[in-house]
């Protein structure tokens, strides 16, 4: 059974003025022409090499980090591989303003902690520690002690998944 | 979906959801199988075969070695289990769903093809999902869903003589913008929707997804459900939303006549109106006609008008690919086949070719392409410049060799 919290810093992905990435799609994470790799070790060296300004992301990110990104993260391909990378790097997870469906849905079903919190600009700075709790569905950031609740809320569902290490572990 | 479960359901709640159809295409496939082996064990069996289909569509025939082998993990393991396949020379998955009666109003189907909302063009719940999704739909027979908002559009308007349901579709594109349904189920209604055939009616559904809904939902007229009825065998009744559907918004566009329109370079939603591209002189080095988004017989028939006393330009060339194999073969039997060739068409197998990169060859740095298909992102279909527009406009412009206006010929 899976910690049931989630606690890691944070990694915030900004752009030059300091706002966090929106639209950062599934080629920008994981690009297509590593969509042949399907052992984790390898994906985990590809994680945002066609992000401009995070080529060097797997480089810099500490193990335990949580993503943390703006809007629309995930959008374009089903690619697995786009929610893979970051288990294999070992992220805490991703935390974004929002996240595509089907990236959304491809987080849960692998078991990697993701939350959406809409009016997150701005409130999470590099290296803050954040907790994410799947009993209370709730994400802490305690470098100033906020209590953050996504929304939309951590379903049931998405609970009993990531309890369980994964859909395909369901019974 | 609350008909489905026999109880009421609301927006955000999340369910599971049982599948009528669970299919998976060659692009994801073996990486299904993959999944559902080291979950539930070499020999495992799936919830029920006689439910769940192979598609063979993206790479059809398979062009590269590694297509070619995730296929054959794919008839291995469906042979082993007794589930269909339909291999390379059937076409495109989700118009096999519809031409076989398999997507049926009200019944659920999904797929690792992100374009399967195109089943609410018969009514019935489409939805494209990840490898880990489908082997576990493979085991179980259901997904969870969060059960979307729905947005009510109602579009007023008339198709102008020489526009279609691709004009239409751009135009409603264009309205919503990439993420203007993002998430969302949407229900179309309105005079210029009922009168779509069920190909224009594919159209308009297949370009949800550009729009990011999850759910497109055209309630079929008589006319499609006739259709339906004899494809499967049993008459079929239509969908209504229930009269207490609760929208979260609700839309009303005035298209007013709508004229042929036309998506520039590199996304769906910038579209203008094909006279106003036109004008500028834009010169084209191919066409294309084909996608799940206009690869129809009636699509062929409609391009095809354009070329009728005419032919395709020197230096210019046009690619064809019917959706399936019903639609090849009705084009042959038609004549269209013969016909096109003698206008100078190249004439592909069905399938996905000309939209999933490489099979009827990409397009080149400075290239410029025009074609029915339903996304034109950079580097998409090649290094080239690729416009997004109707079958009557790509057959006109190859003709001219220059983005033109179609005649008015029906
Ligand atoms: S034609 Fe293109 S968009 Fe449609 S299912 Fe095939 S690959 Fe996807």
């Amino acid at each position: 059974m899976s910690q049931m919290r989630v606690t890691g810093s944070a990694f915030p992905l900004v752009d030059a003025s300091g706002a966090l990435l929106d639209n950062i799609d599934t080629d920008m994470i994981f690009h297509n022409r590593w969509l042949h790799i399907t052992e984790p070790s390898q994906m985990a060296q590809h994680a945002f090499g066609n992000l401009e300004g995070y080529e060097d992301f797997t480089a810099r990110v500490e193990p335990g980090s949580w993503v943390v990104v703006g809007r629309n993260f995930g959008a374009g391909s089903s690619r697995q591989q786009a929610v893979e990378c970051f288990k294999a790097l070992g992220c805490a997870g991703v935390i974004a303003r929002s996240v595509a469906p089907i990236y959304l849905r491809n987080a849960i079903n692998t078991a990697l902690p993701i939350a959406q919190m809409p009016d997150l600009a701005g409130a999470i700075e590099l290296g803050d520690e954040l907790v994410l709790d799947f009993a209370t569905g709730t994400v802490t950031n305690l470098r100033p002690g906020q209590v953050h609740v996504p929304t939309p809320a951590i379903s049931r569902v998405q609970v009993e998944i990531y309890r369980a290490g994964g859909l395909l572990n369901l019974q | 979906m609350s008909a489905k479960l026999g109880r009421p359901v609301a927006a955000s709640e999340v369910i599971w959801l049982p599948q009528d159809v669970v299919t998976a295409r060659d692009f994801g496939g073996a990486n299904v199988i993959k999944n559902f082996l080291a979950a539930y064990g070499e020999n495992a069996d799936v919830f029920d075969a006689e439910r769940i289909r192979f598609t063979f569509d993206c790479n059809a025939p398979a062009n590269t070695a590694g297509y070619a082998t995730n296929q054959q993990i794919c008839r291995d393991f469906a042979r082993l289990r007794g589930i269909r396949v339909h291999d390379v020379d059937a076409g495109i998955g989700s118009h096999l769903l519809i031409e076989q009666g398999l997507a049926l109003p009200g019944l659920t189907a999904i797929g690792t093809d992100s374009h399967y909302n195109i089943l609410g063009a018969v009514g019935a719940l489409g939805q494209g999902m990840g490898d880990v999704d489908i082997a576990y739909a493979f085991r179980t027979g259901q997904v969870w869903f969060e059960v979307p908002a729905t947005v009510r559009v109602n579009i007023d308007g008339q198709l102008g003589p020489n526009a279609s349901a691709k004009d239409l579709t751009l135009a409603v594109v264009h309205h919503f913008g990439s993420g203007g349904l993002l998430g969302r189920a949407v229900e179309f209604y309105g005079d210029v929707v009922e009168t779509l055939d069920l190909p224009g009616r594919i159209t308009l559904a297949s370009m949800a997804t550009e729009m990011s809904a999850v759910i497109a939902l055209i309630p079929p007229e008589a006319s499609v459900l006739e259709w339906l009825a004899e494809r499967a065998g049993v008459p079929t009744e239509t969908i209504t939303a229930d009269p207490d559907t609760q929208y979260i918004e609700e839309v009303t566009l005035d298209l007013g006549v709508i004229e042929p329109m036309i998506a520039e370079p590199y996304s769906p939603t910038r579209v203008r109106p094909v006279s106003a591209v036109a004008g500028e002189g834009v010169r084209i080095d191919t066409g294309f006609i084909g996608s799940c988004t206009n690869g129809r017989f009636e699509d062929f028939s409609e391009g095809y008008a354009q070329l009728e006393d005419g032919s395709i330009v020197a230096g210019v060339t046009l690619k064809l690919v019917p959706a399936t194999r019903e639609v090849y073969g009705q084009m042959l039997s038609e004549g269209l086949i013969e016909r096109f060739f003698q206008a100078g068409a190249l004439i592909h197998n069905q399938g996905c070719g000309g939209c999933a990169a490489g099979q009827v060859g990409m397009t080149g740095e400075g290239e410029v392409q025009v074609s029915t298909s339903n996304r034109n992102f950079r580097g998409k279909q090649g290094a080239g410049r690729t416009y997004l527009a109707s079958p009557a406009t790509v057959a006109a412009s190859v003709r001219a060799g220059r983005i033109t206006v179609p005649e008015v010929r029906r």
